[in-house]
């Protein structure tokens, strides 16, 4: 995380420092993502498109900028801009404001004429947003509309339906109905990052008459990170987990020193009001899918005795792991993610102590670690990063936690058995392993956006492209679902082959890390095997491309048996599994049912 | 502030702006004798020197500005 880039950062400084910024970013060593990304404006866009592209660096995401001609975003699309066409975006941003609202109604319209200028309106955004998903089957973010900065009538612009207030506010929950529809389609939201930042600095009509932004410029940064936001979050790189610390974070007062009957919590005094609140906004993220850990110097007894505080909303069961010792905060939080299989960098570091955030800043560098300085704004400091930006809400997440959970308590049974296979066997797992069907679209579109250790091809698509496989006769697709008696994994692994001749080569295999060591795997490739021989084929081609985290696959096809062809020097393998000599199943503990 | 501070402080934001430590900038500099200046560099100068000064340029002040001593004047006016 650049230091710059931080919420609440200074928009003006930025603006300033960009180059410096850009320099620093792309001088650290990431592997990035290369997206690209057509900004569509009916206003100025250019520093839109410097700052943009300084968030998604930070995000690990490097893009390639495709900007229409000022205020062409319309005719870009609708009239098949060649450059445009050329340049086949992944991500089109639409960046338009109530500025390019083509007819607003007068004082005195009728009822049934402002609902045809509201028709007319959306019509024409809704046709190029179709027209867009139709040609380039890309990911659309699309702004809404800020509130006007002057009011004709005052109040009432807000209640009659000639009002400005009254038609953006209704074009809004149209768009928002689209977004509700449609698939890929966003909404940036600027109607409520203008009333944050203060409508009056964000409309500053100089901006306007001097350069055509439709925004103040110090305003821009915030802008481009909530874009930033939403195209990260499509591409799997959302924080997943909290590491909270408990004294004067999730409470005030030190639980060990003033004991639990004086700690600030709960409905009697303001301050533990403030920590109450704090406390139901963290609870709340377990309905995304955040997993909760507490990370705390104290002893468990006294830990456990505050989350047990009658007015702690958060109680210990809601959290996955708790360590309550006094080691290093580094060393526990590398605990937890290696006993979670989650990398550090999944995690969000909760403490109000700068110490502690300094020791985890050392250690991991790409942790955030959020200043907690007042305890009544802790809840804006967390909220303006976006850590968690919901892009997709499937059961799954809803579910994550107790999957989690039932983890911890497959850990605990795997310690009381002689072998593994008898550890394997005791799970009694039951896998539903089918081609891809329109219920799981989503879900493998993000796992495989998410997917980083075993990813053998690291091959992220759009749900609009793992529909395309689906459909493509050419093409095998498989998802895996592991249900064991614990509970249900959900859809944990994805495998895609491609057939072109007498060859089917495998595109793409991964599998959560969730269900790593359950032989997930080895059911995966029986039923592709099965599959593939139903074809008529006996030669598979697997491949491994190696990225800076999915080292612990390097050697899976060797597993499996397939034999190297060929390595080039960067690491990149080809395979060669050869059925024509037959094929034993290799799964011995999964029921299957396909 | 005086004005070789004003042209001290201006200095550091042209060098950040533009990520040349090599710039001077004097009385008689114009934007157009600065490398890599363009109209869109130009509106992030303005704001960079509107936040290093803690001043807001009015529309009639970006427009009149022709040179850096005359930006450093408004800076003077404003700035205290």
């Amino acid at each position: 995380m650049h230091v710059l880039l931080n919420p609440p950062f200074d928009g003006k400084k930025i603006l300033a420092s960009r180059k410096r910024i850009r320099r620093e970013l792309l001088n650290s060593e990431v592997v990035y993502l290369d997206k690209k990304v057509a900004i569509l404006g009916g206003s100025t866009t250019h520093d839109i498109r410097d700052i943009l592209e300084l968030f998604l660096l930070d995000y690990g995401i490097r893009p390639l900028f495709y900007e229409c001609e000022y205020g062409q975003y319309w005719q870009d699309v609708m009239f098949d801009a060649p450059a445009l066409i050329e340049f086949k975006p992944d991500v089109v941003f639409i960046h338009t404001s109530n500025r390019n609202i083509t007819q607003y109604p007068i004082p005195g319209d009728s009822a049934e004429t402002v609902d045809t200028m509201l028709q007319a309106e959306y019509k024409k955004f809704s046709a190029m947003w179709d027209k867009l998903a139709l040609d380039y089957g890309c990911t659309i973010i699309q702004n809404n509309f800020e509130y006007p900065f002057w009011r004709l009538m005052g109040n009432a612009d807000a209640s009659l339906v000639c009002g400005r207030v009254n038609f953006l506010t209704r074009l809004n929950l149209k768009f928002a109905e689209y977004a509700q529809t449609h698939r890929g389609f966003y909404i940036n939201d600027i109607n409520w990052l203008s009333a944050d930042y203060g409508l009056e600095a964000w409309s500053d009509p100089l901006y306007w008459h001097m350069y055509k932004y439709a925004l103040a410029m110090p305003a821009i940064p915030r802008l481009a990170q909530s874009v930033a936001n939403i195209i990260k979050s499509i591409y799997g790189k959302n924080k997943k987990a909290f590491a909270l610390d408990l004294d004067n974070t999730l409470w005030g007062g030190i639980v060990g020193d003033d004991g639990v009957e004086n700690l600030q919590i709960g409905q009697e005094t303001s301050m533990g009001q403030v920590y109450s609140e704090f406390q139901e906004y963290i609870k709340s993220h377990k309905q995304l899918g955040v997993i909760l850990n507490v990370i705390s110097k104290n002893d468990i007894k006294n830990a456990l005795s505050g989350l047990e505080h009658p007015d702690s909303s958060l109680t210990p069961d809601d959290f996955i792991m708790i360590k309550a010792n006094w080691e290093p905060k580094s060393e526990n939080l590398q605990e937890i993610a290696h006993e979670l299989s989650l990398l550090p960098e999944s995690f969000v570091f909760v403490d109000d102590n700068p110490a502690e955030r300094e020791i985890i800043k050392q250690s991991f560098p790409n942790v955030p670690t959020p200043e907690m300085i007042t305890p009544e704004h802790y809840i804006t400091t967390i909220d303006r990063a976006g850590y968690f930006e919901v892009t997709t809400l499937t059961k799954d997440d809803i579910a994550r936690g107790d999957m989690y959970k039932n983890n911890a308590a497959r850990n605990k049974l795997q310690a009381t058995f002689a072998n593994y296979g008898q550890y394997l066997q005791s799970l009694e797992m039951h896998a539903e392993i089918k081609p891809f069907t329109p219920m799981y679209m989503s879900r493998i579109a993000q796992l495989t956006n998410k997917t980083n250790q075993f990813n053998l091809t690291t091959m992220r698509c759009t749900q609009e492209e793992i529909e395309r496989f689906s459909a493509a006769p050419n093409y095998i697709t498989l998802y895996g679902k592991l249900q064991d008696k614990f509970g249900d994994n959900g859809v944990v692994s994805v495998v895609l082959g491609e057939i072109q001749g007498a060859v089917i080569h495998i595109r793409l295999w991964l599998m959560s890390c969730r269900v790593f060591k359950r032989d997930m795997e080895f059911a995966m490739i029986d039923e592709f095997v099965r599959l593939t021989l139903e074809r008529g084929l006996t030669e598979i081609r697997g491949y491994y491309y190696p990225t800076a985290k999915n080292n612990m696959v390097r050697d899976f096809y060797e597993k499996l048996g397939f034999i190297l062809e060929r390595e080039d020097e960067t690491g990149n393998r080809v395979y060669k599994l050869d059925l024509s000599g037959g094929y034993d199943s290799k799964n011995a503990y999964i029921e299957v049912s396909r | 502030m005086t004005r070789e501070k004003i042209f001290e402080l201006l200095n550091e934001v042209f060098c950040d702006v533009f990520d040349d430590e090599t710039i001077t900038v004097t009385e008689a500099t114009t934007f157009s004798d600065i490398e890599n200046w363009d109209s869109f560099s130009h509106i992030t100068l303005i704001v960079a020197v509107e936040e290093a000064f803690d001043i807001e340029f009015s529309m009639i002040d970006v427009l009149d500005i022709k040179n850096i001593g005359e930006m450093v004047d408004i800076i003077e006016k404003e700035a205290r």
